[in-house]
């Protein structure tokens, strides 16, 4: 499984997504560009440029066709994916931490900062996919400010208007985004700030990592967490991988700290864990730095990490990853 | 504000609430009532005015003769007015009440005459005396309470050892066995203050406190005995469990309201800081103070030896050496100088008591049975003395008590010596280091004294490096050194790694020397250690920031079994093989199980912070378990005594073992399979209640899209709503399944 590395980052990373096919590879960084990539071998195909400040986050609708990204320049931008072109940017009182496409493609969920007197929003933008794209209204269709803890990341759950967030003080909750209400919570379902959240394919179950060193499988229904995978080390990152039962885990010593510990000690490895025995099944090493994303290919067939240290790792799995069966012949569903 | 005035009458209240006549009872400060320094002297001669200068000039001349400086103006004289007489006693200040303790002590008993002898006793003391209650309390029978058997670990029926870890403030031990059989046998919170000890035979287990040192043992860890030494820092057992030797950093000091008995300080034992005690009955035996040369600069620190004082392997003896001077032996039990005079060797560094080998106690049990006076073998103790005006450095032997030299050894340009004795007392080797002659660099060689035999031959095997460690194969005739010439040796630094080869020797019967076996060249070792059964041996680099290697080697690899056949190699050096080799990072401790079949390494937070915790290993280098946890101190195995199964009981398990082990293997794949089918069957449920869960969902979202989409697209063709509903039917039978499941 020798990995791709993928050098078009002066610094770090911290997103990486792939498309809805997993031929493309979308990559944002600190150093204000986003890249697209073939994932197969690492060819850059583009570039996003037009950012005037650390990309927090991209997302890519289920066409490939629009890509949004969010900043601290204080904007949110959509862009043409083919073209690279800038099609509508929104600007903003505070840096737009998160954002995320719905199921349907006609909606965007961001979350922006709290920050300067500003209170932390959550807006809900309607993207108009007729003619070039270029014609966005400026108004949110929703927004609302979530009251408590500050939402960190989100997404849409399979219920039309409902959001899944997850909050600095480790809770979880399901908002309803035409009202703002909260719908449901779980304050504890992690202790400390919730890093990353990502959906299974179909959203019925959602996974958390967090700084408190564990990651977590909720129901998005009920919030119940399912599965708990304690680490050694604070997480920034937990992807779900299609087809195989695993999760995948990153992160590291805090991005502060790594230049008074050894790499070995700083244990920036991605962990591979079994998803409903909660057992750690592997490591990979690479980066240098702690990881700060990973994405798994829609199909399960590689997975990528991006980290402090400003690379892209994209690993193709080997055939014995998909023919092992370290726990023997059981079926488990996706 | 009105805050500190209403809080104020609040505190008064609480305050009178409170009762605190115990407190005040146990603090009260006794008032100096002036009469301390006063002292009655009784049995003096009752003699009339005419003589009363003579006597009293008597008297000041007595106690000035035994050094308590008195004056005639200081001696108040009662008088019998009726009689005009004195009345027999005499009242005398001495001012302090140090000078009066003194003449107490000095003067009591004195003979004044040929009839009379002073009786001195404090002013004070008197009134406590007539105070004191005379009816007879009859004291309590205690209740008899057996007590549990402190070596019932060694009846666990599946055989297993135990160990004990300390993280944070947590004390646990644990059994380790078999995977299945691993469990906590007892845990504490704040069970000790500073680390915890086994004795050497397993028996206690020791924990620190301020306070002093408690013993545990037994199933349920009942306290077994306390020996009250205030701020202990270091504790060593006798071999044979039977005493205790305590060190503290501060002298010992004995407050007045200190209880008083055999378990106690008293006011001798002041300044002190060494005690040594009787273990089953809890008593103080003797102090010292740390030996410090005369002349020698207390300030400057110098390493303290520790165990300060060495025992004999009989118990029967301990000394401690008077560096230059003199090595002085204590009998036990009474802890006094045996003889009354110590060893007087000019020069003397360091001493080691011969081990008592199992040959020893054999004979020595052989002896008793027989009801023989013969001792088997005498103590023996060697140590050596430096370079000193003209007189070479040497090597003694010395058989104790009976203090007869056996051999003596000269040693020439000698910078330092180290005394290794085998565990067995069948050899002894001295490491002799000597400077180079460039004064720069130390080579080695070792001295191999084979004391079993007569005249007691020495061998020398000559080495051009220094050797760092060295260490004998217990129960072998087999010893490990490393040796280095790396240019960094002895200036240590962060990051420096030391190369080192370690070689293995070996007694060659055929022509009674040691030779050589293998050496393992450019390793990082530092650290060898055998199985306590021999043959394996782990070499270990310890307290490198880089490197934790740890390699398992098996020195008799494809024989089967050396102590049983009188197996001839055919080649020399040819068993030698490594069994694997692992890595725990930051490694600061390496320690078999008694029973030779694991190796436990940890790294404790005492030493860093780095990945603590500690793991354990099979002799083949398998890992069988590992724990990262954050604050961990200390692991330590329970030892074990000695086996009470006789030489030949032993050889016959030895020759039926194939039996033993057939019953074993069975033991082990029934384990196995037992382990296997439970972890099998968790998973089944696992994965079973997962896609339970799983199909759950997959309705409940179909059944929302579908309701959704009627919202939707309310105008949907009824063909494709039959489709939906032919769907639907499918998953309702699939529920119907789990329900019957």
């Amino acid at each position: 499984m020798r990995p791709i590395l993928l050098q078009g980052h002066e610094r770090s990373l911290t997103q990486i997504k792939f498309n809805a096919e997993g031929d493309l590879l979308f990559s944002c960084s600190k150093d204000h560009v986003i890249n697209v990539w073939f994932s197969h071998n690492g060819e850059r195909l583009g570039t996003y440029d037009g950012h005037n400040g650390t990309v927090w986050t991209i997302d890519v609708d289920s066409q490939s066709k629009y890509l949004v990204s969010g900043s601290a320049d204080n904007t949110l931008r959509l862009w043409a994916v083919s073209t690279g072109k800038c099609l509508f940017t929104w600007e903003f009182p505070t840096a737009v931490k998160r954002v995320a496409f719905s199921d349907d493609d006609e909606q965007v969920v961001c979350i922006t900062e709290q920050r300067m007197g500003h209170q932390g929003a959550i807006r809900v933008f309607k993207i108009n996919g007729d003619g070039d794209g270029t014609n966005q209204s400026e108004d949110p269709l929703y927004m609302f400010h979530p009251i408590g803890s500050k939402a960190t990341v989100c997404a849409f759950s399979y219920t039309p208007n409902v959001i899944i967030t997850g909050h600095e003080s480790g809770k979880v909750a399901l908002f309803d985004v035409s009202t703002g209400n909260e719908i449901l919570n779980n304050e504890r379902a992690h202790m400390d700030v919730v890093t990353d959240l990502q959906l299974s394919a179909d959203a019925s179950y959602f996974l958390t990592s967090s700084k408190d060193k564990t990651a977590r499988l909720h129901d998005t229904k009920t919030l119940k967490v399912l599965k708990t995978f304690s680490t050694e080390t604070p997480l920034n990152s937990a992807a779900l991988s299609p087809n195989r039962p695993y999760v995948l885990l990153g992160g590291g010593q805090e991005a502060m700290q790594v230049t008074t510990t050894s790499l070995r000690q700083g244990k920036f490895e991605t962990r591979f864990w079994h998803k409903v025995f909660e057992e750690e099944v592997g490591r990979v090493k690479g980066h240098f730095g702690p990881i700060n994303t990973i994405a798994v290919h829609p199909a399960g067939t590689s997975y990528a990490s991006g980290g402090e240290d400003g690379f892209v790792r994209v690993h193709h799995f080997d055939d014995t990853y998909f023919r092992a069966k370290p726990y023997g012949d059981m079926e488990i569903e996706d | 504000m009105a805050i500190p005035n209403g809080s104020s009458t609040s505190h008064e209240d609480i305050d009178a609430e409170i009762d605190f006549s115990d407190i005040e009872e146990k603090y009260r400060v006794d008032f100096d009532d002036g009469f301390d320094s006063v002292i009655v002297v009784d049995d003096v001669p009752i003699i009339d005015q005419s003589k009363l200068d003579r006597l009293l000039q008597k008297i000041a001349k007595d106690f000035s003769r035994k050094g308590a400086p008195i004056k005639p103006e200081d001696i108040f004289v009662p008088w019998d007015d009726a009689a005009d007489k004195s009345k027999g006693y005499v009242f005398i200040d001495l001012r302090t009440p140090d000078a009066a303790a003194f003449a107490v002590a000095a003067m009591h008993g004195h003979q004044f005459d040929s009839r009379r002898q002073f009786k001195v006793n404090r002013f004070m003391d008197i009134e406590h005396y007539a105070n004191m209650d005379e009816t007879y309390i009859e004291p309590q029978t205690e209740e008899y309470q057996p007590k549990e058997h402190l070596r019932a670990f060694l009846t666990d029926p599946q055989g297993r050892d135990q160990y004990v870890t300390y993280r944070g403030d947590d004390v646990d031990i644990h059994w380790h066995g078999k995977p299945s059989q691993c469990e906590i046998a007892y845990s504490k919170k704040g069970w000790t203050d500073l680390y915890v000890s086994w004795s050497p035979l397993g028996t206690y287990i020791a924990t620190l406190f301020r306070q002093g040192v408690r013993l545990f043992g037994g199933p349920s860890w009942e306290p077994q005995q306390r020996f009250a030494h205030p701020l202990v820092k270091l504790i060593d057992f006798s071999p044979c469990e039977q005493y205790l030797v305590t060190w503290s950093h501060d002298p010992i000091s004995v407050p007045p309201n200190l209880p008083q008995g055999p378990e106690y300080f008293s006011p001798e034992d002041e300044g002190n800081n060494i005690a040594v005690w009787d273990i089953k009955s809890g008593h103080l035996l003797r102090t010292f103070p740390t030996s410090t040369l005369d002349g020698e600069d207390p300030t400057a620190k110098k390493q303290m030896q520790w165990p300060a004082l060495k025992w004999s392997a009989d118990d029967k003896f301990t000394a401690r050496v008077t560096a230059g001077q003199h090595i002085s032996v204590y009998e036990l039990p009474s802890m006094g100088l045996h003889n009354k005079k110590s060893l007087k060797i000019e020069g003397v560094v360091d001493f080691e008591w011969c081990p008592h080998g199992e040959k020893d106690r054999d004979e020595a049990d052989k002896a008793s049975a027989a009801g023989k006076t013969k001792k088997a073998r005498e103590n023996m103790l060697a140590y050596w003395t430096p370079e000193v005006a003209n007189q070479p450095a040497r090597v003694t032997l010395v058989n104790f008590p009976s203090r007869t030299v056996l051999r003596q050894k000269n040693l020439f340009n000698v910078t330092d010596c180290k005394l290794y004795w085998q565990n067995q007392g069948d050899f002894l080797c001295v490491k002799v280091d000597r400077h180079t002659k460039t004064k720069k660099s130390i080579f080695c060689n070792l001295e191999i004294f084979r004391v079993r035999e007569k005249d007691y031959p020495v061998e020398v095997v000559e080495l051009k490096d220094t050797v760092t460690d060295f260490s004998w194969e217990p129960k072998g005739e087999r010893f490990a050194i490393v040796s280095s010439n790396d240019p960094n040796l002895g200036n240590p630094g962060p990051g420096i790694t030391i190369k080192t080869d370690i070689s293995f020797f070996q007694l060659d019967r055929a022509k009674n020397d040691f030779k050589l076996l293998h050496t393992l060249t450019s390793r990082t070792s530092n650290t060898i250690r055998w199985s306590p059964r021999g043959r394996h041996v782990v070499l270990a680099t310890v307290g490198s920031s880089s490197k934790s290697e740890l390699e398992f080697w098996d020195l008799d690899f494809g024989t089967e079994d050396r102590r049983e056949g009188q197996v001839v190699k055919e080649e020399w050096g040819s068993g030698i093989q490594q069994l694997g080799s692992a890595d725990h990072y930051g490694v600061t401790d390496v320690e078999w199980d008694p029973s030779g079949r694991y190796l436990a390494t940890s790294a404790s937070a005492w030493r860093h912070t780095l990945e603590n915790g500690y793991a354990i290993w099979d002799f083949r280098g398998q890992e069988v378990e590992k724990h990262l946890l954050d604050r961990f101190k200390q692991f330590i195995w329970r030892p074990r005594p000695r086996t009470l199964l006789t030489k030949e009981q032993q050889r016959q398990i030895r020759r039926n073992l194939r039996e033993y082990s057939r019953a074993f293997d069975e033991e082990d794949a029934a384990e196995e399979s037992n382990v296997s089918a439970e972890l099998i069957a968790h998973r089944k449920r696992l994965v079973d209640e997962w896609n339970a869960w799983r199909a759950h969902c997959k309705k409940d979202i179909a059944e929302e899209k579908r309701n959704r989409g009627q919202r939707i697209n309310g105008e949907h063709h009824e063909e494709e709503k039959e489709e939906i509903e032919e769907w639907i039917d499918e998953v309702i039978e699939q529920i119907e399944e789990e329900v019957v499941e």
